[in-house]
């Protein structure tokens, strides 16, 4: 029996190796190392990679990619949080409700992207209905603005969010709602103090699960945020590429994994359960 | 044989004989061992130390496929994707289809199940199920059957009616059977021996009878049934007389104030409490008088009919 | 209450699928402006008979299946000895594997392979790519797999052997049977997450190994354009359709 099972395990655990521990490990070799005259990496070894990395301007990017992150999860738990209620409640007719909001997620996340490229240009659908209301008479410089970094994450994120929460809320017992109101709170303060505090499980659990991906969102901001609005993983992607600065790209890489294995260990510490 | 688990030993060196044909219940509470005790028999566990013999040839080291022994789980693990049929011809996989055949329908008539071949286990009822689970395990004609609380899972009145099925299969099958509950009427009603086990140890083995009128250890004695215990001697409730007016001549007796009469239909239940402050249960049959709640009584009983253990703490 | 409470949600509906819906529509204007100038195939057309989106959609298309292969087997295999006896290594790798951002991803399989290719003389190109994809799809078979297994009585499987199965018979029988849906599943979002992976695959893919995400986005970067327009919706209602088909083969 347990040669099977590490037989089993063997193609998964070789994938897991292979392909995700050493490259990890290379990443580090390399975080330590110079960067060459033409790109690519030579010795001596040295932090000074990692000294970078304190730099205000670094600093800065972090705190924007912290910032972004932050702001979208909140969004995300505030438009969310009253439609999982809505699905919570909608009786028969759940599982379809539930499907239209994992539906457009299922579509290729470059293609729905692009779609608010398409929506906040200057010549764009958004600013032709408004100018053609007479709202406004010049367009909007909606696109390449943090705003549609943001409005790109939420739109990304947001069944992350419902689904937890519409779990957390399809459990609850309603006759706690009826008991409150029993008591004499009103809809809005039995809201307040049982719904939220009882739902607190899914907030967590979406939080994370929007949080941790936007930390390291990539694709949003390169295509919604142009030049102005630099994150964590436009900085690596740049290392990378254009500027060919492996060794501090990986040291920036690092950091972020540092940041957000931090965040997963708190979670899994304080859920007691690990995701698999 | 014994067994540890992460260092807690769940089976303590215990020892069992197993006659042939014969109806043996490992009788116990939850947690005493008596389900990894069956494990280790059907071979899902591997004993630490000990060895397990089935007719003199030890058996321990080998699979539970390579073992004739064949169990029914306390759910029944019936094959979702496969019919009833499907089900109970599956431990004949190696045999020729006209004997597949006969002995699948052989057992399908002998747990009365005629015409629900073609059924898959979520179609039928829970009787029905476990009905399946012993077909499909008395097919391939193990030397013994093990069975994991199979009554557990149904309703009353189910129950008291698989409980005679069960017997009279063991009695025309001649298979010895290997019974694990922690329902002591059950045990008392279906075994010819009886193995109380306690904290992963074997505490008395014995015919029904024996167990419940004999009980050598304190915790055996209160586990067959509810006992009165007074200054150290334990008494049954169904041994426990009440009057009014003196007791009769070398009986023992006290003296206790009613303060609860159930009428249960057939019994009387009697509780009552001595001077001393303890409280004492009697069960008589209606026709022997009724009392009512704080009447004075005399509490008589045999001196046969006490327990005592002075090796045991009380 | 329950009627704002709809209302919302309407709201939010409209606002997850009306992006995707203007973009299907304008993929049909004869204009290439945002006035509506009347109905037109002329973009799609031009988007199917493009040389280089065909060749590209065909390297996504080939690796896809690769990787869903792949991953789909390693990974059922691996929850299912996971699911036996746990592994705190492979648990602990597949939650790294599973938060680690798509960049990080990426860049730490490009330095890997360059160091690897530097002693046997390789390049990057079509199993670079494909090798990319498993490694970051296996943890999401694992995942769906394993929810399945979870669904299923340990009980069975010993049911099996109790009754002359070996091992491998009780797998074959019982087990796999009860996975099937699980599998599916699992292989129809693997094959989602690599037909539509930007980036990791412009980070490994070597020059004849452009994939369709690539072409589209080099295409997006350039500006808006109603070609664009098309393969999106192209895509889009593609992937779509499969995800249906899926889900009606998982609830028959």
């Amino acid at each position: 029996m347990r040669t099977i099972r590490n037989i089993f395990l063997a193609p998964s655990a070789l994938v897991m190796l292979l392909l995700v521990a050493a490259p990890m490990a290379i990443v580090l070799y390399y975080s330590l190392l110079t960067r060459g005259v033409y790109g690519g990496v030579e010795w001596p070894l040295t932090l000074e990679n990692w000294r970078r990395l304190a730099d205000p301007l670094y600093l800065h990017i972090l705190a924007r990619t912290a910032a972004l992150a932050a702001a979208a999860t909140a969004l995300c738990l505030v438009l969310g949080f009253p439609l999982a209620l809505f699905i919570s409640r909608a009786g028969p007719r759940k599982n379809l409700y539930l499907y239209l909001v994992i539906l457009p997620f299922w579509t290729s996340f470059l293609v729905r992207t692009y779609a608010w490229m398409f929506l906040l240009r200057e010549t764009g659908v958004i600013n032709a209905a408004l100018m053609g209301l007479g709202l406004i008479r010049e367009p909007l410089g909606m696109l390449y603005t943090p705003g549609a970094v943001l409005v790109g994450l939420v739109y990304g994120h947001l069944p992350f969010m419902v689904l937890p929460l519409y779990a957390a809320l399809e459990r609850m017992d309603r006759s706690l709602l009826e008991a409150a109101a029993d008591l004499g709170a009103r809809p809005w303060q039995a809201a307040l103090r049982v719904l939220v505090p009882l739902a607190a499980p899914g907030i967590r659990a979406g939080s994370v699960l929007v949080f941790i991906p936007c930390l390291g969102a990539y694709l949003t901001p390169d295509l919604l945020g142009g030049s102005k609005t630099v994150m964590a993983g436009n900085l690596i992607q740049n290392q990378f590429t254009q500027a060919r600065d492996w060794p501090f790209g990986s040291a920036a890489a690092l950091a972020l994994m540092a940041i957000i294995l931090t965040l997963l260990v708190a979670w899994v510490r304080r859920e007691k359960e690990p995701l698999l | 044989m014994s067994k540890a688990f992460g260092g807690s030993r769940v089976v303590e060196e215990v020892s069992l004989e197993i006659p042939r044909g014969s109806f043996f219940s490992l009788l116990g509470p939850s947690g005493c061992g008596k389900t990894t005790t069956l494990r280790l028999v059907a071979g899902f566990e591997r004993p630490d130390a000990g060895e397990i013999r089935l007719n003199g040839a030890p058996i321990a080291h080998l699979k539970p496929y390579e073992r004739n022994v064949s169990t029914v789980f306390q759910n029944y693990a019936l094959f979702p994707h496969l019919t009833v049929r499907g089900n109970i011809e599956f431990g004949l996989k190696h045999k020729p289809a006209a004997e597949r055949m006969r002995r699948v329908r052989e057992a399908i008539e002998m747990v009365r199940l005629e015409g629900k071949e073609e059924r898959k286990p979520a179609e039928i009822s829970g009787g029905e199920r476990q009905r399946v689970a012993l077909a499909r395990s008395l097919v391939v004609e193990p030397e013994v059957l093990l069975l994991d609380e199979p009554l557990a899972a149904l309703d009353p009145a189910l129950r008291k009616q698989m409980r005679a099925e069960l017997k009279d299969l063991q009695r025309r099958s001649g298979i010895s059977f290997l019974f694990v509950t922690h329902d002591q009427e059950e045990a008392l009603a279906l075994s010819d021996t009886i193995a109380v086990m306690n904290g992963g140890r074997i505490e008395q083995t014995g015919a029904p009878e024996e167990i419940y009128l004999r009980p050598r250890t304190r915790f055996v004695a209160n586990f067959m049934g509810a006992m009165n215990w007074i200054d150290g001697a334990g008494v049954r409730p169904e041994a426990m007389r009440v009057m009014r007016g003196p007791a009769p001549s070398g009986a023992r007796w006290a003296q206790a104030e009613v303060t609860a009469a159930s009428f249960l239909g057939n019994l009387i239940h009697l509780e009552a409490r001595l001077p001393d402050g303890a409280c004492v249960t009697a069960e008589m049959s209606r026709l022997d008088g009724s009392f009512a709640p704080g009447e004075r009584v005399t509490l008589w009983w045999s001196e046969q009919d006490e327990l005592r253990f002075p090796d045991e703490l009380p | 209450m329950r009627r704002m409470l709809a209302l919302y949600a309407a709201g939010v509906y409209l606002f997850l699928h009306l992006p995707l819906a203007i973009l299907a529509a304008f993929s049909f204007n004869a204009s290439r402006f945002t006035v509506w100038e009347g109905f037109s195939l002329k973009w799609h057309r031009a988007a199917l008979s493009d040389r280089q989106l065909i060749e590209a959609a065909a390297n996504s298309l080939v690796i896809g299946l690769a990787a869903t292969a792949i991953a789909t087997a390693a990974g059922t295999l691996g929850a299912y000895a996971l699911w036996k006896r746990r592994s705190r290594w492979m648990t602990a790798a597949l939650h790294i594997s599973l938060v680690t951002p798509e960049i990080v991803t990426g860049i730490s399989l490009l330095a890997f392979y360059q160091w690897v290719f530097r002693f046997w003389g390789l390049r990057l190109g079509m199993h670079t790519v494909i090798g990319a994809h498993v490694a970051f799809c296996l943890v999401f078979v694992v995942l769906v797999v394993m929810a399945r297994l979870r669904t299923l009585d340990p009980a069975l499987e010993e049911a099996a052997m109790d009754l002359g199965a070996s091992e491998w018979r009780a797998f074959r029988e019982v087990t796999l049977p009860w996975l099937w849906p699980g599998i599916t599943a699992a292989a129809l979002l693997a094959f989602t997450l690599s037909f539509d992976d930007y980036v990791v695959t412009s980070l490994v893919a070597g020059v004849d190994s452009e994939t369709l995400p690539m072409v589209i986005y080099a295409m997006a970067k350039r500006g808006v354009s109603p070609v664009v327009n098309a393969v999106s919706t192209l895509i889009a209602t593609g992937l779509g359709v499969l995800i249906l088909v899926s889900e009606r083969l998982r609830s028959a």
